[in-house]
């Protein structure tokens, strides 16, 4: 038999080799200028970004812009604060980003056509227009504080603007529709026979959600957590504008280092810290995800 | 494990101006095994549900055992129930999944593990427990479905065309080992398919429903031998039916008289029902109690384990004569283009009429 298969004539199978060759070259062909575009707009600019911070202030390869940083106090703030506006911010996002999915999940095609419109409408404005929307909202003598003491909620303006509330308010706003999207994917793609199984099984809805639909809702509650965390540690415009200068973040000290001090090796040394941390993150979150698709959590 | 009857009394549930369940009465006796049979949209699936918990009827009752349960949730119920794309936990283990009814009930850690591997026995999968629901094939799937949904010993259990996923050969195979699960255990058993030989196979009694009604209710052989009407006899194996005319008391097909089992007393138009098994080719006297009928052969189809013969009769009235395949018996000289005599015995020879309210839909 296998004498007989080596000695049959195998026709065309050169050309056929071929032919997958060329296949698979022309779909490379296809990704071609994205990957040029990628290679020219963040490859070559991120090396040079690395380069720059590497470059001292008599311009000789030296480590201080890393060295001030670790030293220097007020750098630890910066960083802290960013790290504290992300995790609120996330955390709110989760918050309301989360049973707003669930719901939507559960609406008639429709409906939940509709709603998402509403959900996706933001991001067809602009993002400083939805910023300053906010501090007319949100200032000391603003259409929330004034409303408030007319109707006597309380007597003196509250502090919204202009510091970490501010801030925060503004994020969420933002960052909300990041957290819905993955989170309602998930959860379309659940097979409503899963919820009724587990009703017939004798499961009262809070279980159903804390045993099925949680679990089976978890990768996109990940990602979508993982990209508003992601997105809130660059976030420059809004904290910057509501913020008022009294939060500062880590991209708005890059701004400072620039346009202030002239220091291109310190900002370029804070982008690449922020870009590390990202990648950190990331790696660290692939690892997760990829744990949660092993123990079945991906469908 | 012990059964309760089910009690089926005016259930109707319409979508806008569809019936989809219209007036449903059926009583399923303690430990049946029933089956729903219908073409898709025929309201059975919608039966099933209502039983379940997940659809609610614009009114009806249905009882378990005596007990109205209508109002009652889904989680409630108390019934097992085997989906159709089985629905298992993709996030659980084989275990974990037959586990969940039991944890559920709060049954101890032992007892728990006892009766998952008890389960598991039950559906000939011993020591597949740790399993992925991803690792499984359709038809192990099939059985971890099953056991998770007796594993609890529910008295009735629901299953929603739970092999129509599976090949034909797992299927035929499946459907006899249900039903001997559904011997041993004991519980009522309330069971969804559009597959006639399923529903024939499998059943204690059968309810046909089309347009959210019950067409008929009974044993298989009775739904088979004995079709209410033209709808169940054309749902219910393969047949062709000849016109027939009413001249005084007797009926007639062309200038033919029909000797037949039954004569439906109906003013609606009445159809003989010819079934390919039934034909026997006629090649010297015949029987008396034999109705013949002649025709041209127009197609002959090698099926293996049968051929099929397509008899045209005048005005286009074409018949199918199933006859099995064995080789002495001359069947192979027929060829295509001769005239050939076939015979229906009166006891195979059954008249239905239109189903009621179909002419006035037509």
């Amino acid at each position: 038999m296998s004498i007989q298969q080596a000695m049959s004539p195998r026709p065309n199978q050169a050309a056929l080799r071929k032919n997958a060759r060329l296949e698979r070259w022309a779909l490379l062909g296809l990704a071609a200028p994205a990957l040029i575009a990628t290679f020219i707009v963040v490859v070559v600019p991120v090396s040079w970004l690395f380069y720059l911070s590497v470059i001292g202030a008599d311009g000789g390869y030296s480590m201080e812009n890393y060295i001030r940083m670790a030293e220097s106090k007020s750098y630890a703030r910066i960083f802290l604060t960013t790290f504290e506006i992300s995790l609120i911010t996330t955390l709110i996002c989760i918050l309301i980003g989360y049973p707003l999915a669930y719901f939507l999940a559960q609406l008639p095609e429709r409906a939940a056509n509709l709603c998402m419109l509403t959900v996706l409408l933001p991001f067809w404005t602009s993002l400083l227009v939805r910023t300053y929307a906010w501090l007319v909202l949100l200032q000391k003598k603003g259409l929330i504080n004034n409303w408030a003491i007319d109707l006597g909620l309380w007597e003196t303006p509250l502090k919204l603007a202009h510091n970490m509330n501010g801030t925060v308010i503004g994020m969420v706003h933002i960052m909300v529709p990041f957290l819905i999207l993955p989170v309602y994917g998930s959860m379309k793609a659940i097979s409503r026979d899963y919820l009724k199984a587990s009703a017939n099984l004798g499961a009262t809805p809070a279980y159903t959600f804390r045993k099925v639909l949680l679990p089976l809702s978890l990768p996109g509650l990940l990602a979508g957590t993982l990209i508003v965390f992601i997105l809130c540690l660059g976030f420059y415009v809004t904290p910057a504008i509501l913020g008022g200068g009294r939060v500062i973040m880590v991209s708005m000290q890059i701004t400072n280092n620039i346009e202030l001090f002239f220091n291109w090796g310190a900002a370029s040394a804070l982008g690449v810290v922020l870009f590390v941390i990202t990648m950190l993150i990331l790696l660290v979150s692939s690892r997760l995800l990829r744990l949660d698709r092993i123990l079945g959590g991906a469908h | 494990m012990e059964s309760l009857p089910i009690s089926i009394k005016g259930v109707t549930k319409t979508y806008g101006d569809v019936y989809a369940l219209d007036q449903v009465d059926i009583e399923v006796n303690s430990g049946d095994f029933l089956t729903l049979l219908g073409p898709s949209g025929s309201g059975k699936t919608t039966l099933l549900m209502a039983l379940a918990g997940f659809t609610r009827p614009d009114y009806g009752s249905i009882k378990f055992g005596g007990e109205e349960v209508i109002l009652k949730p889904p989680h409630l119920r108390d019934v097992g129930m085997v989906f159709q794309n089985y629905a298992l936990f993709p996030h659980m283990t084989v275990a974990a999944n037959i586990a969940y009814p039991l944890k559920l009930r709060k049954i101890p850690r032992a007892e728990i593990e006892r009766r998952v591997n008890e389960a598991l026995a039950t559906v000939r999968l011993d020591g597949f427990g740790a399993r992925k629901i991803s690792q499984l094939s359709g038809g192990q799937k099939q059985r971890v479905a099953l056991a998770r949904a007796i594993v609890f010993k529910p008295r009735i259990v629901l299953m929603d065309e739970p092999l129509s996923a599976l090949d034909k050969k797992l299927r035929d195979h499946m459907q006899i080992e249900l039903r001997q699960m559904h011997d041993r255990l004991g519980m009522t058993t309330v069971y969804v398919t559009h597959d006639q030989r399923e529903a024939l196979t499998m059943s204690d009694r059968i309810a046909v429903i089309n347009r959210g009604r019950v067409m008929q209710l009974g044993a298989p052989r009775e739904i088979y031998d004995n079709p209410a009407n033209k709808f169940i006899a054309d749902f219910i194996g393969e047949s062709t039916f000849l016109p027939l005319r009413q001249r005084g008391t007797r009926l007639f097909f062309e200038d033919q008289p029909v000797l037949a089992g039954n004569a439906p007393e109906t003013p609606r138009e009445k159809f003989l029902v010819v079934r390919p098994e039934h034909l026997i080719p006629i090649t010297s006297e015949p029987p008396a109690d034999m109705n013949l009928l002649q025709g041209t052969v127009q197609r002959i189809v090698y099926q293996g384990d049968a051929t099929l013969f397509y008899i045209n009769l005048k005005d286009n009235i074409s018949l199918v004569m199933r006859k099995s395949g064995d080789r002495y018996n001359g069947l192979g000289d027929i060829k295509v283009g001769a005239t050939l005599k076939v015979g229906l015995h009166r006891d195979d020879a059954v008249v239905v009429a239109e189903e009621e309210g179909e002419a006035d839909n037509a």
